[in-house]
């Protein structure tokens, strides 16, 4: 099966620093399968690497690329991008 | 005495003598290990595990916002990236101590260089790399003094598993070299209302039981102060915390020109809480918060009881609604789903609600439903508006619905300019200061490279919010502050004085701002208010301001004396 991907915009009010950022690798490295993110044309990352995925810089309304190989895929995605669209910030 | 400058955080004023906190761990050698590869490995493991097991532990017994951060650094320990790249120093014949340094200090280099809120997170992972060092070498991870007797905390920057652990009663004030009002230590010292100045960078001369005096509203930090000076700052800091206790009055100046003090909310739940402070109606109701957690707009019916549930609590006073302020920093999907560029320049405010109305027909459909309900005094306003157009546009369309009292809010430059117009049609205008500095001096407020730029007391939004004063005084109609600016003690004396009627903020800051006009004349006002105008940049203005507000305060005391 090839890899699944997936573009989202990013919903956080402050980007994936911080909360989203720490909620986004957590639940990625959850999946158990290999998932990277990547911004614009950039390499991808390990999207379970919260250092790699803050240092993308990725601010509100920026559109990143994620890409999963494995078992559940798709479900991993679904959940992933929820988390990326839904704007943490918000609910301080 | 000198003086050491810094950003404040808060407006308090505190005493003490300092206590230093312990100092980073010097760098480790890059000496070659005497270890094999797979033993080094072993002891990263086993170092990384057990911090990021404590950092969890911490968070668990800070929880709130602390827990979040010390959960992150503890996954900032065992990230897999970091991972491979000590592996990989380790492979190439480096200790653990070096490798774990070296690797750490890469992540560190890249998210500096990245600047603003990112580079002041390189300070969460020095803490972490700090304490995986610290338990290498099995000696105590840098931490929070403890010298026996309360003290002005000093630190380079407070990391969250630090905060998480300082003994609140004990700390006096809090100065670091480094950070920014962004930095943990700013956060905490705004929740917890601990007197600071961060990034003090002199301040780390300072030595252990040295006094000084931390003054969080000048910003500065005086050491070898004189009798007289701690005299002073200690009759400031009873003073406001006699201020918090003062009785509740309605907000006045010391003339008896009445100022109402409103409170700024987000939900119907904080209604109590504003009464109780002394808020005497709502100045700025958000409503976004209906619409932000949905999908979809909410019903007319969901709608309706939320806000007869927030006009109920202010029966007799003045609510002022903002209709939904959706766009730039509030994106809603079902509003604009287009991407844009620059979103705070895009389809948001007023543009927004009038490209899907039956958004904005609903709301002003339950807003008077909710106002036929209750006993409140509603006024409702559109954000965001830009030209006089809209200003017609809006208020007609809220008179269609039985909206008694409609008024736009000035954020944009172009509307404070004519607002000569706009207010020839609008009931009232609301200065909403935060996107008005924004987009007066073009610098995006959730920038952190230019967060300079977002200061209020530049004479330039000074200057603009003088005209929407001078044609509210034409007109016989309101001009109501709605911004953070409002909370300003000093400054909103200023805003008085250029002309605003009415003040809304925060409920916490009510008691500081009451106390402060309650100091100053509506003439005094004005002074101080040209004072600030006639400065070039915004920290002239304040120092300026804070210049012609002591004049006065020492005439009034030279009165007092003089006068049986």
């Amino acid at each position: 099966m090839p890899p699944t991907t997936r573009t989202v915009r990013i919903g956080s009010a402050h980007g994936l620093h911080a909360r989203p950022a720490k909620l986004f690798a957590q639940a990625a490295k959850d999946s158990g399968i290999p998932v990277t993110i990547s911004k614009d044309a950039g390499a991808p990352v390990n999207a379970a690497s919260i250092l790699g995925v803050i240092a993308l810089g990725i601010e509100q309304g920026d559109y990143v690329t994620l890409t999963a190989d494995g078992e559940g895929a798709e479900n991993t995605l679904d959940l992933l991008s929820e988390l990326l669209s839904t704007d943490h910030d918000a609910e301080a | 005495m000198t003086e050491l400058r810094g950003v404040g955080i808060g407006l308090g004023v505190a005493q003490g003598p300092v206590a230093r906190m312990a100092e980073p761990l010097p760098a480790p050698a890059d000496n070659p290990s005497e270890l094999s590869a797979a033993d080094e490995t072993a002891r990263v493991r086993d170092a990384v595990a057990a911090v990021a097991r404590e950092l969890e532990q911490r968070g668990a017994q800070a929880g709130g916002a602390a827990q979040d951060v010390l959960e992150a650094q503890a996954m900032m320990a065992e990230d897999p990236s970091l991972e491979s790249e000590i592996d990989a120093r380790i492979g190439a014949g480096k200790t653990a101590e070096f490798a774990v340094h070296d690797a750490f200090a890469s992540f560190r280099d890249t998210l500096t260089a990245m600047g603003g809120y990112l580079g002041e997170r390189a300070a969460d992972l020095d803490d972490v790399a700090q304490r995986v060092i610290a338990r290498l070498r099995g000696v105590a991870a840098p931490g929070v003094p403890d010298p026996g007797h309360p003290f002005v905390l000093v630190a380079k920057d407070l990391a969250p598993a630090d905060t998480a652990l300082l003994d609140l009663d004990k700390v006096l004030a809090l100065i670091t070299t480094e950070g920014g009002p962004t930095s943990h230590t700013a956060i905490l010292a705004r929740e917890k209302s601990i007197v600071a100045v961060v990034g003090a960078v002199s301040a780390k001369d300072l030595v252990d039981g040295e006094m000084v005096i931390v003054d969080a509203a000048a910003g500065v930090v005086t050491t070898q102060p004189t009798t007289e000076e701690l005299a002073r700052a200690q009759n400031r800091a009873a003073a406001r915390a006699s201020a918090a206790s003062a009785p509740i009055t309605p907000g006045a100046l010391a003339d008896g020109t009445p100022v109402p003090l409103l409170a700024n909310l987000g939900k119907p739940e904080g209604a109590a809480e504003a009464v109780a402070l002394g808020a005497e109606g709502v100045g700025l109701f958000r409503t976004e918060f209906l619409f932000l957690s949905a999908n979809q707009a909410p019903t007319v019916e969901q709608q309706r009881e939320s806000y007869t549930q927030l006009l109920a609590a202010f029966p007799g006073k003045k609510v002022v609604v903002r209709v939904l302020d959706a766009g730039a920093d509030k994106p809603l999907a079902f509003l604009n789903d287009a991407h844009e560029e620059n979103p705070a320049l895009g389809l948001r405010g007023i543009r927004a609600l009038r490209a899907s109305e039956d958004i904005l027909r609903e709301q002003l459909t339950a807003l008077a439903e909710a106002d036929a309900a209750t006993d409140a005094d509603l006024w409702v306003m559109a954000p965001m508006v830009a030209t006089v157009e809209e200003t017609e546009y809006f208020v007609e369309i809220a008179r269609d619905y039985g909206i008694k009292t409609a008024g736009v809010m000035v954020e944009v430059p172009s509307s404070a300019l004519l607002a000569d117009r706009v207010l020839v049609d609008a009931d009232f205008a609301s200065i909403g200061t935060n996107d008005l500095t924004q987009y007066t001096l073009a610098a995006d407020r959730l920038l952190g490279s230019v967060a300079a730029f977002q200061d209020p007391w530049h004479p330039a939004v000074l200057r603009l919010i003088r005209e929407v004063g001078d044609a509210g005084r034409i007109h016989g109609k309101p001009v109501g502050i709605c911004g953070e600016a409002a909370a300003d003690p000093l400054l909103a004396v200023v805003l008085v004085g250029l002309g605003a009627t009415s003040l809304s903020m925060a409920p916490t800051a009510l008691a500081d701002v009451r106390a402060s006009l309650l100091e100053y004349s509506l003439d005094d006002a004005r002074v101080i208010a040209e004072a600030a105008l006639a400065a070039n940049g915004a920290a002239t203005a304040r120092d300026a301001a804070r210049a012609a507000a002591s004049t006065i305060q020492e005439e009034t005391t030279q009165e007092k004396v003089t006068l049986p």
